[in-house]
């Protein structure tokens, strides 16, 4: 497939920001110049939109295998595809779990066949996920981890998560925290605060989220391990991560859309499509992730696309899973709560979601000249209203559904193919 | 006024509660006289307890029954309802066996929210998990009323477990509307986050709660909570927070004392205060009939 993508506005993810035209060849970006015409490629007309590099999502959860109820590799990565995502890094909580090469080579091997963006699985930290012993970590990597993680079960013991940061040190792995104190937690299923206490619902309290930050800093500086932060949401997990790289610890953070933008007042009317974990916080908090993500202290927006089926939602807040599909609204929810409203700007957007993302897990983006064409083409403006229905991914679970966003993804081009348009069904052939 | 369901006091206006304590008082004439009014012909109340009880329950039959209705019961164990779907499917059955009036208690916070969506019957919240126990409520402001007349200013003081009761809660939501002052008090770790900013004065002793109080209540210790470790022990908790005789005289000379029931005598009140001139703990419970005759007839009329 050969592409000429006109006129469109190319933010390139290393610094540049130009009108210009690209031409794709095959996979590979060919040129990127004034006026490219080429005879036999498809030409797409970008003017007034961005191009972009694609992003990049370093926290999916496509539930195979063993919940392909709530999600598979085929639709979610369809559903990233619609947010243009070209890369997703998907977490180990499958049944089983991506704790041996077995699963790893199962993901890769489904992604490669039915996926239509790229998959980069991550690895659990111990067997299980169950907090008890290590991984085969080398093999992991062997099979093609980009990182290990305990997402969704926390490790408890500062001595097993010592041993995960010594052993995966070795190979250098990223190690990627879900931060939650279990017995500071406990039941809690919302922010802990006074809506929490209006609603007679119990508190998640930011220390579960901090006590347990400050433990693993502690530890990768002792371990010396390269430690990624999931999904951060108070103030004071923000405070803790800059002073670490203020002393230079290894550590990048990530934060998620409905972080940035949705506080605990949206629990008010008990909807179990706001439940997430970390729990939505309040103003306060919202103020000083975004604070953070423009300090540099949190480097990557991350989606935290966790999917449910309908009738896992359906039940009384205490008992809903915890999770929000985001791949689809993330880039329209960015655009519309932080660059529309001049918080941040387009080219930031682009260090949050495709460079940055890429750089953590030490893979390769952005726009040049002799670079895979992993590109998506928004356009920013345009408004519409998030309807979960239309949502290609399996799970509708979204505190924005009936909400009025701008921002929408026109193509997503993955290693030179059209893997998605707007308005178009989408079937994968490779031309 | 009211819509198609009584979730919790926190969506009630004052209007609206002061209108559901008149008729209520209008019930209580009913129920102090001939006891049996054809007000409810031809409409059914089905009660739906997902937790134990056996007063609430029992109040709303005999409040439907006053009123001559059908009535009809499920009992069904937290453990054997596990999925909520279920519980959705529970609901909309016993709508099309034709209830007109569904009265739930769940022990999770938002469930009659939840089931109020699922069904046309109208839902009244018989308590659910830690957020509230409207009908409670409604019955203890209707017994403060009846002793004290005005709410204005009145100072109310609910003593105990505050973070775990539903009683406590709907009784905050109501007192503050109707202009009370009220203060709460009991152990640190049994007090809610962030209390203070639903307009209460949060105390951590009974004294300094029921200084100068109209109104004392106390609250039940579930005595699982000292289990779990939440509060060291039953006589600390009784020293420091136990509502007895003696703490009653730092009270108005006119107070009156409250309890939800049921009580674990001498843990939060002690028998001597339970059974003083003062108690109106046994009023309190013809009032709940009273106050659950009222939301059936407003609400089977706003059915009509």
């Amino acid at each position: 497939m050969r592409i000429v993508i006109k006129n469109g506005i190319v933010i390139d993810g290393f610094g540049g920001e130009e009108k210009a035209d690209i031409f794709i060849n095959y996979g590979i970006i060919k040129g990127i110049d004034k006026n490219i015409d080429v005879s036999d490629a498809i030409v797409i007309d970008a003017e007034g939109k961005y191009v972009l590099p694609g992003f990049v999502d370093m926290h999916t959860h496509l539930r195979q295998p063993g919940f392909e109820e709530k999600e598979t590799i085929k639709t979610g990565t369809e559903s990233a595809a619609a947010g243009g995502f070209t890369t997703v890094a998907c977490m180990p909580n499958t049944n089983p779990p991506i704790d041996s090469e077995v699963v790893v080579e199962y993901v890769k091997a489904v992604a490669q066949r039915e996926g239509v963006v790229k998959v980069l699985p991550i690895g659990a930290m111990t067997k299980g996920m169950k907090g008890e012993e290590i991984t085969e970590m080398a093999k992991l990597k062997k099979a093609g981890v980009v990182a290990l993680s305990d997402d969704g079960f926390p490790i408890m013991s500062a001595g097993i998560m010592k041993r995960v940061m010594t052993y995966g040190k070795m190979y250098d792995l990223l190690m990627i925290t879900h931060c939650e104190d279990k017995t500071l937690s406990g039941e809690g299923v919302m922010n802990s605060g006074i809506i929490a206490t209006m609603l007679g619902l119990k508190g998640i309290p930011r220390e579960a989220e901090e006590v347990m930050l400050a433990r693993n800093i502690i530890l990768a500086k002792a371990t010396g391990a390269k430690l990624h932060i999931a999904h951060v949401s108070t103030k004071g997990s923000v405070e803790l991560i800059r002073r670490a790289k203020e002393e230079g610890v290894s550590i990048t953070a990530e934060v998620t859309p409905h972080h940035l933008t949705l506080t605990d007042e949206a629990v008010y009317n008990y909807d179990t499509n706001t439940k997430v974990f970390p729990p939505l916080r309040t103003r306060e908090d919202v103020e000083a992730l975004i604070e953070g993500l423009k300090d540099g202290t949190i480097d990557a927006i991350a989606t935290d696309h966790a999917p449910h089926t309908k009738d896992d939602k359906k039940v009384p807040y205490d008992m809903a899973p915890f999770g929000i599909s985001g791949l689809e609204t993330a880039f329209s929810v960015i655009n519309t709560f932080l660059v529309q409203t001049g918080i941040i700007t387009m080219k930031a957007l682009v260090n949050y979601m495709s460079m940055n993302p890429a750089r953590i897990l030490g893979i390769s983006n952005g726009i040049r000249v002799g670079a895979t064409a992993d590109i998506v083409i928004v356009n920013p403006h345009e408004e519409y209203t998030v309807d979960k229905e239309k949502f290609k991914s399996k799970g509708k679970n979204t505190p924005y559904h009936g909400m009025k966003l701008k921002g929408v993804v026109e193509y997503t081009i993955v290693e030179g193919q059209i893997r998605y348009q707007k308005n178009k069904k989408f079937e994968k052939v490779e031309i | 006024m009211l819509k198609k369901d009584l979730l919790g006091i926190k969506d009630l206006t004052r209007e609206e509660i002061l209108e559901i304590l008149d008729l209520a008082f209008e019930m209580k004439k009913l129920l102090n006289g001939e006891k049996y009014s054809q007000a409810l012909r031809g409409k059914t109340v089905v009660t739906i307890f997902f937790e134990p009880s056996t007063r609430t329950r029992l109040s709303f039959e005999m409040a439907a029954k006053y009123l001559g209705a059908h009535y009809g019961n499920i009992e069904v164990a937290t453990s054997s309802v596990v999925k909520g779907e279920s519980l959705i499917d529970t609901i909309r059955t016993v709508e099309r066996m034709k209830a007109d009036v569904i009265v739930t208690r769940h022990n999770m916070s938002g469930t009659p929210h939840l089931l109020a969506k699922y069904t046309n019957a109208s839902i009244i919240n018989g308590g659910d998990g830690i957020n509230e126990h409207p009908t409670q409520a409604l019955l203890d402001m209707m017994t403060i009323k009846e002793k004290k007349g005005d709410f204005k200013g009145l100072k109310v003081a609910i003593i105990g477990d505050i973070m775990h009761s539903r009683v406590a809660r709907s009784n905050i939501w109501g007192l503050k509307k109707l202009g009370a002052e009220v203060k709460v008090a009991g152990p640190s770790t049994l007090m809610p986050p962030q209390i203070e900013k639903m307009g209460v004065k949060v105390c951590y002793n009974a004294e300094e709660a029921i200084k100068d109080a109209d109104v004392v209540m106390g609250l039940r210790i579930q005595l699982e909570r000292q289990k779990s470790g939440l509060f060291p022990s039953i006589e600390e908790y009784r020293e420091y927070f136990g509502i007895n005789e003696e703490r009653m005289r730092l009270a108005k000379p006119d107070a009156i004392l409250m309890h939800p029931g049921p009580i674990n005598r001498n843990v939060e009140v002690t028998s001597g205060a339970a059974n003083a001139s003062y108690s109106v703990i046994e009023e309190q419970v013809t009032n709940g009939v009273a106050v659950r005759m009222a939301l059936l007839k407003i609400l089977c009329e706003r059915r009509n």
